[in-house]
């Protein structure tokens, strides 16, 4: 325990503890909380029943109320700890309730009612996950749909962005040719426009292109991302020209030298681009929200805030759905934080 | 903002992510290759640098620049139709309202008073999340950069709401400050009375600051910690050495040398916050009233949500909000070209 201490407090250099390092660990710790908390909250609600979220105070687990199902009972009955008043306690299953008399019956001898008073009997509580939030909002609500919606933009549009940026990165690393500076300024130009400030117009491009509605109208206004032609046109500088010169020798087409010579060594600059554009369009909202007015086109996040306008006393649905929204993105993360990171902190894009 | 610092290969090829798009992406080349070939016998080698651009630069004409022009047409024409044809010359008039006030210290004074509630708020909002951000990241990276246990876990904590979708963000936290919701619990278990948070004004713009933050902290805080490690150790260990005070150490090494990072996170957080939408529509939905609406909040009510949708109006009220992010843009041009001197 001594050493388990010892370790807990170790630091990389030792030696004295100055007032820093322990308001350091003070206010990590706090960040974990605060930053794992809500999350971790929500999870945990999810797997609460109706019933069991409109509790105040809220329990921390998802807690239910056992229930029992008697013979002679269309419903499962809910189960209580009654104290008799001879002062014993004894489990018995509520039939119903009449005032503040309660009518309840041993769930071993169902044919005998008992009357007890509401305040002699507390409920028995059981640790159950309520499952039914994940499965039920599957098939009442479109929720496949949008899913397979938001999976279908996210990797149609990151195949396009990843095969459309590459050609004009490449074309704008290995060439050169007249209006290539113009080009570039274009590029560095539109990395400052984002869609807020053109939301309108790009909304009558999308009605003359006959899109409104359709998951193309998501995937097209944001497939030439110049934050993408930037950072594969920066990776392909680094690549050595001697190579590209000898498969020109040996008489391969350009188009060929592009993805057979030059897409595989910028891999790993794609694989950057493929995980923020993933990012970006799985959790896209403003845009889709503008665009996309009927139900069978939403994607998820559309979707879910649509829900959460509709079910303002559904929160069982709602947190779930919240839950499997949230999953891919953690997944990601989990596997690939390093390269984000690193990502992220080379270029400085989100 | 890309800057020419190599991508750990390595590290990279383990992803696999790549692999999930590289199948369909190699069929769709070989499939290609020869109608490529026929194209470049035809206009010859160097030509086909144009061929390479065209696809991205349709894109962008047709979904950035001609926008960007059109914009301009719907912001000096009237009526309620979509097609600039439908639509009649009015002029500055759009304009003209939008900036009609009586005074612009009050929003209702003015003719578009949502316009103004929404600029007052934005103006609010960004003031208050940006220092705040700043102050947060900043102190976040230099613990993070300090020699502690466990450091890519507590880096990954701090950033991971980063990656996490505006909506999903507001759902967490609306579900925490509703009525019944956990702090509020935790507040009449303390004695305290229950606060309606999203219904009282106040309490509400603070949340929506406070959610901002804790969304997007990680990644101005993944910013700044790049910035201290290329801070050379010798100058810390020479402080050391003469053992100066922690504090001088921080602002007399650590502030200076951070600075230009610190100038990138301030411009960027200002860009961003300026553009403030999805998170506080979820959560707020621009109230209680408008205590919360945003500019861009009020673009997206004025051109698609309102029942009678005003394209003119909401793209004169773009063009306001262009001119201030390309103002605040040159500023950050400016900002990273002093860094690149520095």
């Amino acid at each position: 325990m001594n050493r388990l201490a010892r370790m807990a407090v170790a630091r990389r250099n030792p030696g004295r503890w100055h007032w820093t390092d322990i308001a350091a660990y003070a206010y990590l710790a706090l960040g974990v909380v605060l930053m794992f908390g809500p999350v971790l909250w929500l999870g945990l609600s999810s797997f609460k029943t109706q019933a069991g979220l409109l509790e105040f105070p809220p329990s921390l687990l998802p807690m239910s109320q056992k229930e029992v199902r008697i013979e002679g009972q269309a419903q499962p009955l809910p189960l209580f700890e009654v104290t008799m008043e001879d002062g014993s306690k004894r489990v018995l299953a509520q039939v119903r309730r009449v005032g503040i008399q309660a009518q309840m019956v041993d769930p071993a001898n169902p044919g005998q009612i008992i009357r007890v008073p509401i305040d002699k009997r507390t409920p028995v509580r059981e640790f159950k996950l309520a499952t039914e939030n994940y499965t039920e909002p599957l098939e009442r609500f479109a929720f496949m749909r949008f899913l397979w919606n938001s999976v279908f933009v996210t990797v149609v549009a990151t195949l396009i962005t990843l095969v459309i940026n590459s050609m004009a990165a490449y074309a704008l690393s290995i060439y050169e040719f007249r209006g290539k500076t113009a080009v570039m300024l274009m590029v560095i130009g539109t990395l400052m426009i984002p869609i807020t400030i053109i939301l309108v117009p790009v909304y009558l491009v999308i009605t003359e292109l006959g899109l409104v509605n359709s998951l193309w109208a998501v995937i097209l206004p944001g497939a030439a991302t110049p934050t993408g032609v930037f950072l594969l046109r920066q990776y392909m500088l680094t690549l050595p020209r001697d190579l590209i010169e000898a498969a020109r020798m040996d008489k391969a087409s350009e188009w060929q030298i592009y993805w057979r010579i030059v897409m595989p060594l910028a891999m790993p600059a794609l694989a950057v681009l493929a995980i923020f554009s993933i990012m970006w369009r799985w959790n896209e909202f403003l845009w889709p929200l503008a665009v996309l007015t009927k139900t069978e086109a939403y994607t998820l996040q559309i979707g879910l805030n649509a829900f959460q306008g509709e079910l303002q006393t559904q929160w069982h649905y709602l947190l779930a759905m919240t839950v499997v929204t949230l999953l891919p993105v953690a997944l990601v993360f989990v596997f690939l934080q390093r390269f984000i990171t690193t990502g992220i902190a080379n270029t400085g894009m989100k | 903002m890309a800057s020419d610092a190599p991508i750990p290969a390595a590290q990279l090829e383990r992803a696999g992510a790549a692999s999930l798009f590289a199948a369909p992406l190699a069929a769709l080349m070989r499939l290609i290759d020869w109608p490529m070939q026929v194209l470049q016998r035809l206009i010859g080698e160097r030509r086909m640098a144009y061929v390479f651009l065209l696809p991205n630069l349709v894109f962008f004409s047709l979904f950035v620049f001609l926008p960007l022009i059109i914009n301009f047409v719907f912001s000096v024409t009237g009526g309620a139709g979509l097609f600039p044809s439908e639509r009649p010359y009015v002029g500055a008039q759009q304009y003209a309202y939008l900036f009609d006030c009586g005074s612009f210290l009050d929003p209702s004074s003015c003719r578009e008073d949502h316009f103004w509630r929404g600029v007052s708020n934005t103006v609010r909002f960004t003031v208050f999340q940006v220092t705040a951000m700043v102050l947060f990241s900043l102190l976040t990276a230099v613990v993070l950069n300090m020699k502690i246990r466990a450091r890519g876990f507590f880096r990954a904590v701090y950033f991971f709401p980063v990656l996490l979708s505006p909506v999903v963000v507001a759902l967490t936290w609306k579900w925490i400050l509703q009525r019944d919701g956990l702090l509020n619990a935790a507040i009449t278990s303390l004695g305290g009375e229950r606060i309606l948070f999203l219904v009282d004004p106040s309490w509400a713009m603070f949340w929506i600051v406070f959610v901002s933050i804790w969304a997007h902290m990680g990644f101005y805080t993944l910013i700044l910690l790049a910035g201290l490690q290329a801070i050379p150790a010798d100058l810390y260990e020479a402080a050391e050495m003469d053992a100066t005070p922690r504090w001088r150490v921080f602002w007399r090494i650590t502030l200076p040398l951070l600075w230009p990072n610190m100038i990138v996170v301030i411009v960027l957080a200002l860009i961003r916050g300026v553009q403030t939408f999805d998170e506080v529509f979820v959560l707020t939905g621009g109230g209680p009233g408008t205590a919360t609406l945003m500019v861009v909040h009020y673009i997206y009510e004025t051109a698609f949500a309102n029942q009678v949708q005003n394209f003119g109006l909401a793209a004169a009220a773009s063009v306001v909000l262009g001119v201030v992010l390309f103002a605040l843009t040159l500023a950050q041009l400016a900002a990273s070209r002093r860094k690149g001197a520095a």
